[in-house]
């Protein structure tokens, strides 16, 4: 493989990779940013996952080609209804945050799965015949080197999930209902002196991140794995949840740590046909992505600071 | 205090029901145990956490009791044929002796995972038979190790890649590196030299079989430098490089691109539309033959007990899957040749991959 070759092959690999740890890390961030710590970001997806797959099966037939997009929306919505046990539990209740999200994870697969021996009397479903496909943009992948790096063999999702983590910054910073989620995050009480409904914005944020979590797992689920068994979301979650904190709860910063994963799983895979660097022991290549990120983590992005009030339930008129 | 003493009166009534409700389980297999005669034979497993409906190992095993049951005039249900499903690995002891006072004749246990728990169990149930699957438990009499040379259908595999490549280049995909991987990769590797001396492959190991996007990622990198078919032996990461073999065939229908399934017919996943599949052949690993047949042996009397059997292409054990017509005939001939040579004992396909 030549260096062209590399980069070809390394650029797409990494922003497929990255949409759904994209979708599902920008859903953290409002979360995080109201205040609320959302570990439950796996059930979620697995939710997300499991939903839209069933849906997919079962109206594939009447929806065509567009199954897979209404599959994002079930996705979002069934996210959304999910994760309001986190906000009923977490903003209601004042219930420990990261036990409730911990106790959506476990519920998430058990739920998954329990349905998918109910629905289809086995341990995993089948294959979708609709699915995410990937096209070549016209004209712009004529461009030379660019067009072969950034527009052929392009997943609709992965343009969608840049969008939405430009979408989703312009919200968070630029926008009167950014300006509310951010200032509950970081000191509720003056927040809610100031008129602003605490429980109410945090109700919304968990939503959110359940809505845009749920379409992670959708999308990891209908254009990468194709079908659902208990090993489809297998971590993803939690690198999405790392993608975050790596981000410094930016949903910008989540967008390029997420796509440094990608490339640097692309590139554990890629080295393999990289002359001198396929001499080196697999494992190390294996290790790569892991070993990136901790130096990354360590070294490179200085400290990460978490929204003041993240992981503290708020409570009127305490002090 | 008041309290407290609500609650341990709780716990203590808790602990009698669970006492009582085994004395009642206890007695009830008596009472069976008493009625059934004695030349009746019955059969149980026990799953790994896969469950039974994985589509792979422990799916074929009960594929196989509940056919060996069929024949038999056997019922489910105690003194028939039987399965306990593992939903943790502290399952597995509490299962298999669970199924020991059932009183069943054979009990399979399914999967390397279970061999401490097997080993553990035959050692303190020594009057009852086991049958551990694809791991090896030596030197206890009342264990039958039941082991597959899926090399040797890998062999096939390999060859007939090899000769159905058009760019002469392929690639295997592996899960994650060991002994059972390593069978497949050593016989797919042994099975394209010999049909192509020549042929270059390319094989990467995932680290995980449940990683269906590095699974993905792997098999574009595979077909970008030409190679034409990739066998995978990598469970769900293997989903991967079907997505990938489909996506490019649907974007090119000319697009040489074939996947090689592993474990069981893997058809129906590289269904690209109705008329084009991408899945070349399978390597089937026939659990369901050995189990039907290793029931059939201890129902006769001739337990292998303390033995390991290997099933390979003689018992057909292992096998190669319809090729829905891609092969050529020319490749055809040369695989059922390749197969004959394996069988007489004129080939040996090695176990282990080079290094």
């Amino acid at each position: 493989m030549s260096f062209l070759d590399v980069l070809y092959f390394i650029i797409p690999s990494a922003i497929y990779y990255a949409a759904p740890l994209i979708m599902t890390a920008i859903g953290g961030v409002f979360t995080e940013r109201s205040g609320v710590v959302n570990i439950g970001l796996e059930g979620v997806m697995i939710i997300g996952a499991f939903s839209s797959i069933v849906f997919n099966l079962k109206y594939a037939a009447t929806l065509g080609g567009w199954t897979p997009w209404v599959g994002l929306l079930v996705a979002l919505a069934v996210g959304a209804v999910f994760s309001l046990i986190l906000a009923v539990a977490a903003v209601s209740f004042r219930a420990d945050q990261t036990v409730a999200g911990v106790a959506l994870n476990l519920l998430g697969l058990a739920v998954a799965v329990f349905s998918i021996k109910m629905i289809y009397d086995k341990g995993q479903t089948d294959s979708i015949s609709e699915r995410f496909s990937r096209f070549d943009i016209p004209v712009l992948k004529d461009i030379p080197l660019l067009g072969k790096m950034f527009f052929t063999d392009v997943y609709g999702t992965s343009i969608f999930a840049i969008v939405v983590a430009f979408i989703a910054w312009f919200i968070i910073y630029k926008t009167p209902f950014g300006l509310r989620l951010r200032s509950v995050g970081e000191h509720p009480m003056a927040a809610d002196t100031m008129g602003v409904n605490v429980t109410k914005m945090r109700y919304i944020a968990v939503m959110i991140s359940g809505a845009l979590g749920g379409i992670g797992g959708a999308i990891y689920a209908q254009a990468i794995a194709g079908n659902f068994s208990a090993t489809t979301i297998s971590g993803q979650g939690f690198m999405a949840l790392a993608a975050m904190i790596f981000g410094k709860w930016h949903p910008l910063g989540a967008l390029g740590a997420a796509l440094f994963f990608g490339l640097a799983q692309s590139l554990s895979i890629a080295g393999a046909s990289i002359p001198y660097v396929k001499d080196v022991p697999q494992v190390i290549l294996l290790i790569l992505p892991y070993v990136l990120t901790i130096l990354a983590l360590a070294g490179f992005i200085g400290k990460a600071k978490a929204p003041k009030a993240s992981g503290t339930p708020y409570i009127k008129g305490k002090r | 205090m008041k309290k407290r003493k609500i609650g341990l009166a709780l716990s203590a009534l808790l602990a009698s029901g669970t006492l009582l409700a085994a004395c009642g389980s206890d007695k009830g297999d008596e009472s069976k145990k008493s009625g059934s005669d004695k030349d009746k034979f019955s059969v149980a497993m026990v799953t790994d956490i896969g469950g039974i409906d994985d589509r792979s190992f422990n799916q074929s095993t009960w594929e196989g009791i509940e056919k060996f049951g069929e024949e038999n005039g056997m019922k489910k249900g105690n003194g028939g044929f039987d399965y306990l499903q593992s939903a943790s690995e502290s399952d597995y002891n509490t299962n298999l002796n669970n199924l020991v006072r059932r009183n069943f004749d054979l009990v399979y246990a399914v999967g390397f995972n279970l061999h401490d728990a097997t080993s553990e169990v035959a050692k303190q149930q020594k009057d009852a038979k086991f049958a551990i699957i694809d791991s090896v438990i030596e030197g206890q009499d009342n264990v039958a190790s039941i082991m597959f040379r899926a090399n040797e259908a890998s062999y096939l595999a390999g060859a007939a890649a090899a000769l159905q490549s058009k760019t002469g280049k392929i690639g295997f995909i592996g899960g994650v590196e060991g002994d059972i991987i390593g069978g497949f990769e050593a016989g797919f590797v042994a099975g394209a030299k010999a049909a192509n001396p020549k042929v270059k492959i390319d094989i990467q190991y995932a680290g995980s079989f449940g990683d269906a996007s590095k699974g993905q990622a792997i098999a574009k990198r595979m077909y970008d430098s030409g190679t034409d078919i990739i066998m995978h032996a990598a469970g769900g990461t293997g989903n991967g490089l079907f997505t990938e073999a489909k996506e490019r065939k649907k974007k090119d229908a000319k697009a040489d691109v074939w996947v090689i399934g592993v474990d069981r017919d893997q058809y129906d996943e590289g269904k690209v539309n109705d008329k084009t599949n991408i899945t070349l052949t399978s390597v089937l690993k026939r659990v369901d033959t050995a189990a039907e047949k290793v029931s059939k042996d201890t129902k006769d009397g001739k337990f292998p007990g303390g033995k390991t059997i290997t099933f390979g292409l003689k018992d057909k054990g292992v096998d190669l899957a319809d090729d829905h017509g891609v092969f050529t005939d020319d490749t055809k001939k040369k695989i059922d040749e390749f197969k004959e040579k394996i069988i007489s004992g004129d080939i040996t396909v090695p176990e282990k991959p080079e290094k």
